[in-house]
């Protein structure tokens, strides 16, 4: 009796075990890309203001550094990823950070995430073709400097 | 035509003048010609892909295993100071990801043409059922195992040189099977959105599957052949 149990129980663990990378890999894409869809906006680009200017500023030393690393790490990613612009809750400082395939920012990294950029092929192929640079580099036109903000702001609240 | 275990990188040499002004013969890698046209493969894979794919993806694997294999040499000519083994060390995966990528594309033109599909006779059919079952199962696999693979990555179906089996294997971006498994690559299906995108959009499953139509089984073949001589 308890060996059926102990099988029974087994299954169940090892299933349970099987279905933690499905979960991982569509609960981080879900995760992901409802950002994603949020940090952008045809009336973005431009620089931020405020307190994400002032918190930019004192972790890169300057907006343009913060760009020129995020966009870095980004267009290095081997493979399919994202390029985050992080808050990190417990030093309360921004950070960069590359991370593979679907892999949720925060529960990876514990980074809380402000913007990221797609570099799967499927974000701009169609368009840049193996071109990543040029995209990547094109979507700083479209940042949604309020939305990221507001991300800032609720992040700063829960740490 | 290039031994098929040698993977295909094909190199020539460039005179270069190395330190104390010696003569340092470096060997560069080359882009493979395809062994037929970019529409060639029609209308499994659309020839705008085969372009691209050749002509940029694969051509900045050798660009940048080249460059990377020069800051290598430079690396390991010098003193062996701490910042030196940092470099060496910082270089891997990059030579991991720019070496695997032209290994593995040159594997790949090489196993797929315009007179391929059907299925394999001989010496491979024999061993495809005796470790499969039957080609359909291998082929079953074979599938599943690459559509399933998250993110960029090549399938593949390997000869294991130790205990003579082919197995089927999946490998994320381009980790080159023979140096990451032991596997001896015979054939592979290259999941890169790169590969598919263009014409079969997110439906990466009937890439998959149009695929079979142009798998080379001579290339296949003669691959199997050389990976049991050298096992």
């Amino acid at each position: 009796m308890f060996t059926v149990l102990f099988f029974q129980l087994s299954d169940n663990i090892n299933q349970i075990i099987k279905l933690q990378p499905v979960l991982k890999f569509n609960g981080g894409g879900h995760i992901n890309h409802s950002i994603f869809w949020e940090v952008l906006s045809p009336n973005g680009g431009g620089e931020p203001t405020g307190d994400l200017m002032h918190i930019i500023t004192r972790d890169f030393g300057s907006f343009d550094r913060m760009k020129e690393e995020l966009t870095n790490v980004t267009v290095a990613i081997q493979g399919s990823g994202w390029g985050w612009l992080g808050y990190n809750p417990n030093s309360f400082r921004l950070r960069v950070a590359a991370l593979p395939n679907q892999d949720p920012l925060q529960p990876t990294t514990g980074l809380i995430p402000l913007f990221g950029i797609d570099v799967w092929e499927h974000a701009y192929y169609l368009q840049y073709k193996n071109v990543r640079p040029d995209y990547v580099k094109a979507i700083w036109n479209i940042v949604n400097w309020n939305a990221v903000s507001e991300r800032l702001a609720a992040a700063k609240q829960c740490s | 035509m290039l031994s098929a275990v040698s993977a295909s990188v094909a190199k020539s040499i460039l005179p270069k003048t190395g330190a104390l002004g010696t003569l340092v013969a470096r060997l560069k890698h080359t882009l493979p010609d395809l062994p037929y046209d970019y529409n060639a493969l029609e209308p499994y894979i659309s020839a705008d892909i085969m372009k691209l794919h050749h002509q940029k993806h694969h051509q900045t694997y050798v660009n940048n295993l080249n460059a990377a294999e020069e800051q290598l040499a430079e690396a390991m000519h010098k003193d062996m100071s701490v910042d030196n083994i940092n470099q060496i060390i910082k270089l891997q995966p990059v030579l991991k990801f720019n070496g695997g990528g032209h290994i593995n594309h040159s594997i790949f033109w090489e196993v797929l043409s315009p007179n391929g599909g059907g299925e394999p006779t001989g010496d491979l059919m024999h061993i495809i059922t005796r470790d499969f079952g039957s080609f359909d199962r291998m082929k079953e696999e074979l599938t599943n195992v690459t559509v399933a693979i998250q993110g960029s990555g090549w399938g593949w179906l390997g000869y294991n040189p130790n205990s003579f089996r082919l197995r089927v294997a999946a490998l994320p971006n381009q980790d080159p099977l023979q140096p990451t498994t032991g596997l001896i690559p015979l054939f592979g299906i290259d999941v890169w959105e790169h590969a598919y995108y263009l014409q079969y959009k997110n439906v990466r499953p009937d890439y998959v599957k149009a695929i079979w139509n142009i798998v080379n089984w001579n290339a296949v073949s003669e691959r199997l052949a050389a990976a049991k001589q050298c096992s």
